[in-house]
């Protein structure tokens, strides 16, 4: 039982996340050149080599074409007419405690079922809270401390740990890896940062909390996660982002550094703003995710997309390491005019080498929906094996569900693996269960929860309920 | 028994499927704690019926009514008739993968007893009753926790509607073909099972091509429906009469004239 979801009747028919917050916010005018940086990282206090940093991406950038290679379709972005930083003014003088915080941010988070009040938390739960541009607020940080994590915001690790920081910040993804992430790289605000030292298990899972909040601005968030030899983490995150009529951009970079036989395992709940049924507003989400796994070490990537308005979104594994393994768990559910573009890549450099990508890809209302995946075998790769398994389910006959994947294998030992299946919600199971009780609407996310367990069984508990219940809410309405 | 009041009255039905009237002019009336076996060839409606009371989508119904527990039936949505106490034991359960067949009885007792204004039911509670049901119609208890129908065989997904019968109480079992592809001895356990289940507010209507389930189930009535309408009632030995004489001599005319009766 689970995945068992109490539906709660309250639990609004809208996009629930879609308030606005009323909170006073420096916003910087839009537009984007090099003095726009240099005000990012005089805002941040960073070190002289993070800016160089900084700028040496944005030259690349300048460089680079925005790719079209993805099955989605949107209005070219006007760069020029985004806000690149934007913060609640009063995280100018950073609140030592949470005292200081504004009640206003704190009450946007509990709204969002976010507490941020230590004691009234999920026990086992740290939370960095992301607003706009700046990390409002880091729970546990002492008890993490204690057990020797660093889990803080990314622009105070630049500062606090700038070694750890300047070691492996761009390393696997680098600063000209794409367009989207070449952005990043020039104008991240902040994210988060997380160092578990050797051997040590995080004692209680680590999540970060994104939310955009202020007009025409960017979200650039920027995480790295560190897992050195034998550790271990779970690390969890969650966005939303409120109902406005414009497009806004979010363009993330996440990267996974899994030391000799460390274990990071991640997982996403993505419930940024879809837009209307009739496409109007929305975020675009361009992310690039990425992990290297050293020799043994393992990374799993489990995500539920159910928001944004575009999609465009592959977190990938480096099997670098002999005997590594990589995963990757996918629930994407787009409805309306969403369209998403999502999958994974796992490169296979080390011997033995195993990878899993199990998707599951829901369609309802005219949206569009592809899985993109490549398995790559390198030549060193003997003995490595992939298995992937791509379903997709339609609710509906004006939807679209696509399989896209890419193959290539230079060592005859390697075995890769590849099913796909694509279905739609019957008639009779829709009868079945109506026939038992049960209204079209629960009948239609019950069937479709049942489709996605294989994915939702690799979040930790709590959020398989938060997600399923996602679920539900984003399904209510496709029916009939 | 005149004095009771029915349950289900069915009266002058007709009904199809896009455009194709297929059933013309069904009666039946049915007491609560009745049981009554519709017998029949392929293609005179049978399935039709079960689909028609129970409000499948692309059945339309053109004229006449029904009335089940004072209510207009045909009024009501799919899931309310269920909510009101009517169950369809299908021909061929459908599979929902991924969905276990424990979450799918929460579910479905949960929405009956919420149309009752009844609190849901609690995990143990249900646990306790469904291992009492598993138990009953012979499933391991692990197919409580596999998906629904996934993968079971012909006769494990009868047992399954049989068990889910036995949670949701229902006032009216439509048992649509259950006996097909049964072994006897899992028939056996499908009839026992509904003799379990009879009682003075529960009544069944058994459809079924061959007289053998009605050797496990004594029904009340039996009815021969031909052509989309009842042709003949009578008692338990009108099926035994069926037996050994098939359907074909209802072709001739002294049927007809039972009609006209």
């Amino acid at each position: 039982m689970t995945v068992q979801v109490e539906i709660d009747e309250a639990l609004g028919r809208e996009y629930e996340a879609g308030f606005i917050s009323d909170i006073e916010s420096e916003t910087f005018e839009p537009g984007l050149d090099e003095s726009v940086i240099e005000r990012i990282s005089k805002m941040k206090g960073e070190p002289d080599w993070m800016l160089e940093w900084r700028l040496g991406a944005f030259r690349e950038w300048l460089k680079m074409e925005e790719p079209d290679w993805a099955l989605v379709d949107y209005p070219k972005i006007d760069f020029q007419a985004i806000s690149y930083y934007s913060a609640p003014k009063s995280m100018k003088d950073k609140p030592k405690s949470l005292d200081e915080v504004d009640p206003e941010l704190l009450r946007t988070y509990e709204k969002l079922g976010i507490p941020l009040i230590e004691q009234q938390m999920l026990a086992g739960i740290a939370v960095d809270a992301v607003f706009d541009s700046v990390s409002v607020v880091t729970t546990f940080r002492e008890k993490l401390y204690e057990a020797g994590v660093i889990f803080c915001p990314i622009s105070e690790a630049i500062v606090e740990y700038p070694e750890l920081v300047k070691k492996y910040l761009g390393t696997v993804v680098g600063r000209k890896d794409n367009y989207y992430s070449a952005l990043n790289c020039a104008v991240f605000t902040d994210g988060s940062f997380v160092y578990i030292p050797k051997g040590v298990r995080c004692p209680m899972e680590l999540s970060t909390y994104f939310r955009i909040n202020e007009q025409n601005t960017g979200q650039f968030e920027r995480t790295l996660i560190i897992a050195d030899e034998g550790s271990h983490v779970s690390y969890l995150e969650g966005c939303t982002a409120p109902q406005r009529d414009e497009n806004q951009l979010h363009a993330a970079v996440v990267e996974l550094i899994a030391m000799d036989n460390a274990e990071i395992k991640y997982s996403t709940v993505q419930n940024w703003y879809p837009g209307d049924e009739n496409g109007k507003g929305g975020i675009y989400n361009f992310v690039t995710k990425r992990g290297i796994c050293h020799t043994s070490a393992k990374i799993s990537w489990t995500q539920v997309e159910t928001g944004s308005a575009v999609t465009w979104k592959y977190p990938s594994c480096i099997l670098k390491g002999d005997n590594s393994v990589g995963e990757f768990y996918s629930v994407a559910l787009t409805r309306g005019r969403q369209q998403a573009d999502t999958g994974t890549k796992m490169i296979h450099i080390g011997k033995n080498t195993k990878s899993t990508i199990i998707t599951k890809g829901i369609s309802a209302g005219r949206s569009n929906n592809s899985y993109r995946g490549l398995v790559k075998m390198m030549a060193s790769a003997d003995g490595a094996r992939n298995f992937t398994e791509c379903d997709s389910l339609l609710i509906g006959d004006k939807c679209g569900a696509h399989t896209f994947p890419y193959i290539e294998s230079r060592n005859p030992s390697a075995i890769v693996e590849h099913e796909a299946t694509t279905s739609k919600v019957s008639d009779e199971q829709l009868f079945l269960c109506r026939q038992r009780g049960l209204d079209p609407e629960k009948a239609v996310s019950m069937i479709v929860n049942g489709f996605c367990k294989e994915v939702f069984k690799e979040l930790p508990m709590e959020f398989a309920v938060e997600a399923s219940k996602l679920l539900e809410i984003s399904l209510e309405g496709s029916v009939g | 028994m005149s004095n009771t009041k029915s349950l289900l009255t069915i009266k002058d039905l007709y009904a199809g499927i896009e455009e194709k009237q297929i059933l013309k002019g069904f009666n039946l009336d049915i007491k609560p704690g009745e049981v009554h076996a519709i017998m029949g060839p392929n293609g005179a409606g049978k399935s039709t019926m079960g689909y028609v009371l129970s409000g499948r989508d692309g059945y339309e119904v053109e004229s006449g009514s029904v009335t089940f527990n004072g209510e207009n039936l045909l009024d009501l949505e799919i899931e309310e008739r269920a909510n009101a106490g009517l169950f369809l034991a299908f021909q061929y359960p459908v599979e929902i993968p991924g969905v276990s067949n424990l979450e799918f009885l929460k579910a479905s007792v949960d929405a009956v007893r919420a149309a009752n204004g009844e609190e849901a039911i609690t995990s143990s509670e249900l646990l306790k009753q469904a291992k009492a049901a598993c138990k009953q119609v012979n499933l391991p208890l692990a197919f409580l926790k596999r998906g629904v129908n996934e993968g079971f065989s012909g006769g494990e997904k009868k047992r399954n509607e049989l068990m889910q019968m036995l949670l949701l109480k229902p006032k009216l079992c439509i048992l649509d073909e259950t006996d097909s592809g049964l072994d006897i001895d899992a028939l056996q356990l499908v009839a026992e099972g509904v003799n379990s289940q009879r009682s003075p507010d529960r009544s069944f209507i058994i459809v079924t091509h061959y007289q053998r389930l009605l050797d496990y189930i004594k029904p009340d009535f039996v009815h021969v429906l031909a052509d989309g309408k009842i042709v003949k009632s009578g008692d338990a030995s009108l099926a035994l009469e069926l037996e050994s004489q098939g359907y074909a001599w209802l072709e001739n005319g002294n049927v007809e004239a039972k009609i006209e009766e």
